[in-house]
């Protein structure tokens, strides 16, 4: 097991006793997983998220990454180089003043330097999609939008984590830089076997992303399993205001209305989706 | 006649630059709900703020009920009719405290004092959010932050809401509850609503979509007229809502399904009616 | 938990003097400062402290907040005390230890100055605990219009303040989540030694700048397009009116204070 967090919980004010934002968290990572982790804004995904790279000390409970415990670390320098932790709007942090720079501020605080640095920031940012001699002598500020958000990922994948953390990465972005970016994420994962952990809101793209998905509300776990198993459970989704992708709304309430036993509902997929609409239409 | 004109708008942002919009002819009617979307840089936003004057147009007229933007003498009129709400729910709210920004429009316009709370009072009920009058902004939700930068549009008593993305950096809670306080406020007030996103789902309860591509107008019609055009929709780098995609695939697969499919609720009925 | 800190101390209560125009109570503070300095007999400072007390009582504030708001500066207020103990000569020697000597005048000094700050302290702590920090911009600005003619950006200035007020939590909150992003980079802001610190917060300090001006560029778009064009023309919703009782608080501590600092 690659990454096991076991009864994990945390509050953040000690003297409110029973004011967790996380309760007796339990869950295991294999290594080259793509997990997606939903819930709401407040359900305690960004406070877990931040434990497993030690941003966060919990309260109670034990994360053990690659044999050992993280939260009895005192070196969450080397945690954090392996769980690396993409925040939302990751643009916001940039500060250099080229592209080159501000990719190698991660491993140069790691003590990289010379040929070495030069060859992570080089392949970091061609793991983003972007022309290494065309961009970095660019001013980080004078991009668009989707390239600093580029730029961003790349200065936490210059790092050479194990895990890659990534919260809400198409926050903002138009369909095509979406579509693009995601694209970059799947080949990035195939390629390297990276462990992806994704945060997102939208349920399509977690469906068709994650091998599995953890679902959070009130800061416990309320929902884990593969997207098929998760999308099934439609009304508990819709009761804590998560909802599920149209497809599966649609084949949820054709079910319903039809009255067919047989039919599955747990499709996300149009073309999946379309095959069963099509069975159960022509019977 | 139409409340706002647009005419062979021509756009730069300086004398050397590229045209950020091109030849833009656009009517919007009173109490129409007319959504624009386009990706980004497509010249929507830009759009949005030459409607109330932020930025004037370099070629071409802007006139907002018979009055032009050019003419600074009208400025402040046309800031009133047309109300602008933006996409950074963080950088448009001014005070610490909620009724006091929503008084922040009407205090500019120099209204007396019963009457704006007055308008506080009824602007935060029609977006629900009168319960919150005393609150600190930051410590709000981001759709409740919108809600009340829409309240604070409202109390200057527009004739047209503009909003440039204002769902864009909400969670989904948030952005429903945004865009059914915009379909409400169009419902039952009438308000003419002008609603720039990139998200085509948001789009289907208009009465006219306008797609822009390239800073001019690419496509213009009903969501019936637009959602059929699958391809020009992928062209212009935009995303179909995942049941009309599906609902198409059907129709191409020999169900008997019209053009017109964009909500769940409908697709559900209509194969049940075929079955 | 960054409210406390940051709203001041202003504590909501339903107290005669929470509804007191903030006008009045800023002109009642200057009116006892002045007073203070006037005083120099202990009978004086006992009507001041008698003053403070009603005051107290009337905003149905907790006395433990007005004694924290003090706290800050216990050290300057013992520093005083001794500094004139020791040093002030003048009347009988009260206490003599070698070189080490304590006369009469400088026991006077020393308390009048320690108590002069423990009432300057206090009072004005009780114009933010009683006062909503929106109230008192208002306040502000309406007292400086005056010395517009001369100059002085009065509106300018109130809205500098209140806008400040707005997005200083805004600011912080940011601040933390850059920090916590640039430490997920292996940033370092603690150890190393003082220039080492000072250059580790450029990557907190320019992304949270970049981002001020951002807000600013985006704040000013939103002011303008809801019509604001500076303080001219403007109204209030809650126009700061002067009712009767105001006068009747104006007057009676003006009496009170004027008299007690001349005749005390």
């Amino acid at each position: 097991m690659f990454i096991e967090v076991r009864n994990l919980s945390h509050n953040y004010d000690k003297e409110l006793v029973g004011n967790y934002t996380l309760k007796d968290i339990d869950f295991k990572v294999e290594k080259g997983e793509f997990i997606g982790l939903i819930g709401h804004t407040g359900s305690g995904k960004s406070t877990l998220v931040q434990t497993l790279n030690g941003l966060i000390k919990p309260t109670e409970g034990e994360i053990i990454i690659g044999g050992s415990d993280i939260t009895k670390e005192k070196d969450l320098k080397e945690v954090r180089q392996k769980v690396g932790l993409v925040f939302q709007y990751p643009e916001h942090q940039l500060f250099e003043e080229n592209v080159f720079l501000d990719v190698a501020f991660g491993p140069k605080n790691l003590g990289l330097e010379g040929e070495e640095l030069e060859e992570r920031v080089k392949e970091a940012l061609v793991a983003v999609n972007l022309n290494y001699k065309e961009f970095k002598d660019k001013s980080p500020f004078k991009l668009s939008g989707g390239q600093q958000r580029r730029v961003a990922i790349a200065g936490v994948l210059a790092m050479k984590p194990e895990v890659l953390i990534l919260d809400e990465p198409t926050a903002g972005l138009d369909p095509k830089a979406r579509e693009e970016l995601l694209q970059e994420i799947t080949s990035l994962q195939k390629r390297s076997g990276l462990t992806i952990i994704l945060i997102s809101h939208r349920m399509e793209e977690v469906g068709q992303l994650a091998d599995r998905i953890i679902v959070l509300e009130k800061g416990k776990i309320v929902l884990e399993g593969t997207p098929n198993f998760v999308f099934s459970h439609v009304d508990l989704l819709e009761g804590i205001g998560l909802g599920v992708p149209q497809i599966t709304k649609v084949m949820h309430e054709l079910k319903n209305k039809l009255n067919i036993d047989d039919m599955r509902t747990d499709l996300f997929t149009i073309l999946e989706a379309k095959k069963e609409i099509l069975r159960v239409m022509r019977g | 006649m139409s409340l706002i004109n647009i005419e062979n708008l021509h756009y730069r942002y300086n004398s050397k630059g590229n045209w950020v919009l091109k030849e833009v002819d656009l009517e919007v009617n009173s109490g129409e709900f007319v959504v624009i979307v386009g990706h980004n840089g497509s010249g929507k936003s830009t759009l949005a703020k030459m409607l109330n004057g932020l930025l004037i147009p370099t070629e071409g007229d802007i006139e907002i009920n018979g009055r032009s933007t050019k003419d600074r003498d009208n400025i402040w009129n046309i800031r009133q009719q047309v109300g602008m709400v933006f996409q950074n729910p963080d950088n448009q709210l001014i005070a610490n405290i909620v009724e006091e920004d929503v008084a922040f429009g009407p205090e500019n316009l120099g209204l007396e004092s019963m009457k704006i709370r007055d308008r506080v009072d009824w602007a935060l009920k029609e977006v629900g959010m009168e319960e919150f009058k005393r609150h600190a902004p930051h410590n709000l939700s981001g759709g409740q932050k919108q809600r009340i930068a829409i309240a604070g549009v409202l109390a200057m008593k527009p004739k047209c809401l503009v909003l440039d993305e204002p769902t864009a950096m909400l969670d989904p809670l948030g952005r429903k509850s945004v865009i059914s306080t915009i379909e409400k406020l169009n419902k039952s007030l009438g308000m003419t609503v002008v609603h720039i996103t990139h998200f085509m789902n948001e789009a289907i309860k208009a009465d006219r979509i306008i797609v822009m591509d390239g800073g001019r107008v690419a496509l213009e019609g009903t969501p019936k007229d637009i959602f059929a055009k699958v391809n020009q929709i992928k062209k212009y780098n935009l995303d179909l809502p995942q049941v009309a995609q599906l609902a198409l695939e059907l129709q191409k697969s020999g169900l008997d399904l019209p053009d017109d499919i964009f909500e769940v609720d409908r697709l559900v009925n209509l194969l049940c009616s075929l079955k | 938990m960054l409210d406390d800190i940051i709203i001041g101390q202003y504590i909501e209560r339903d107290s005669f003097i929470h509804s007191l125009d903030p006008r009045i109570k800023i002109l009642v503070i200057i009116f006892f400062i002045i007073t203070i300095f006037l005083i120099n007999a202990f009978t004086g400072y006992l009507f001041l402290a008698f003053f403070i007390l009603v005051t107290v009582l009337l905003s149905k504030i907790k006395v433990k907040y007005i004694i924290k708001s003090i706290r800050p500066l216990i050290f300057i207020i013992s520093f005083t005390l001794i500094v004139h103990l020791f040093m002030t000569r003048g009347g009988q020697i009260i206490w003599e230890w070698r070189f080490l000597k304590i006369e009469e005048e400088g026991l006077r000094m020393g308390l009048f100055m320690s108590l002069r700050l423990i009432f300057l302290v206090s009072y004005t702590s009780l114009l933010t605990l009683t006062t909503s920090p929106l109230a008192l911009t208002d306040g502000l600005e309406s007292l400086l219009k005056p010395f517009e003619k001369i100059g002085l950006p009065a509106h300018e200035l109130a809205m500098m303040m209140s806008i400040a007020l707005r997005f200083i939590p805004t600011l912080l909150e940011e601040a933390q989540k850059i920090m916590k992003a640039q430490k997920a980079r292996g940033a370092d802001f603690e150890s190393g030694n003082l220039i080492n610190k000072a250059k580790s917060l450029i990557p907190l300090l320019v992304p949270l700048f970049v981002n001020a001006f951002r807000r600013a560029d985006d704040l000013a778009l939103a002011m303008e397009a809801r019509c604001y064009r500076g303080g001219e023309g403007r109204s209030r919703m809650n126009a700061l009116l002067l009712v009767n009782k105001d006068y009747i608080v104006l007057a009676l501590s003006f009496v009170y204070l004027i008299s007690v600092g001349i005749f005390l």
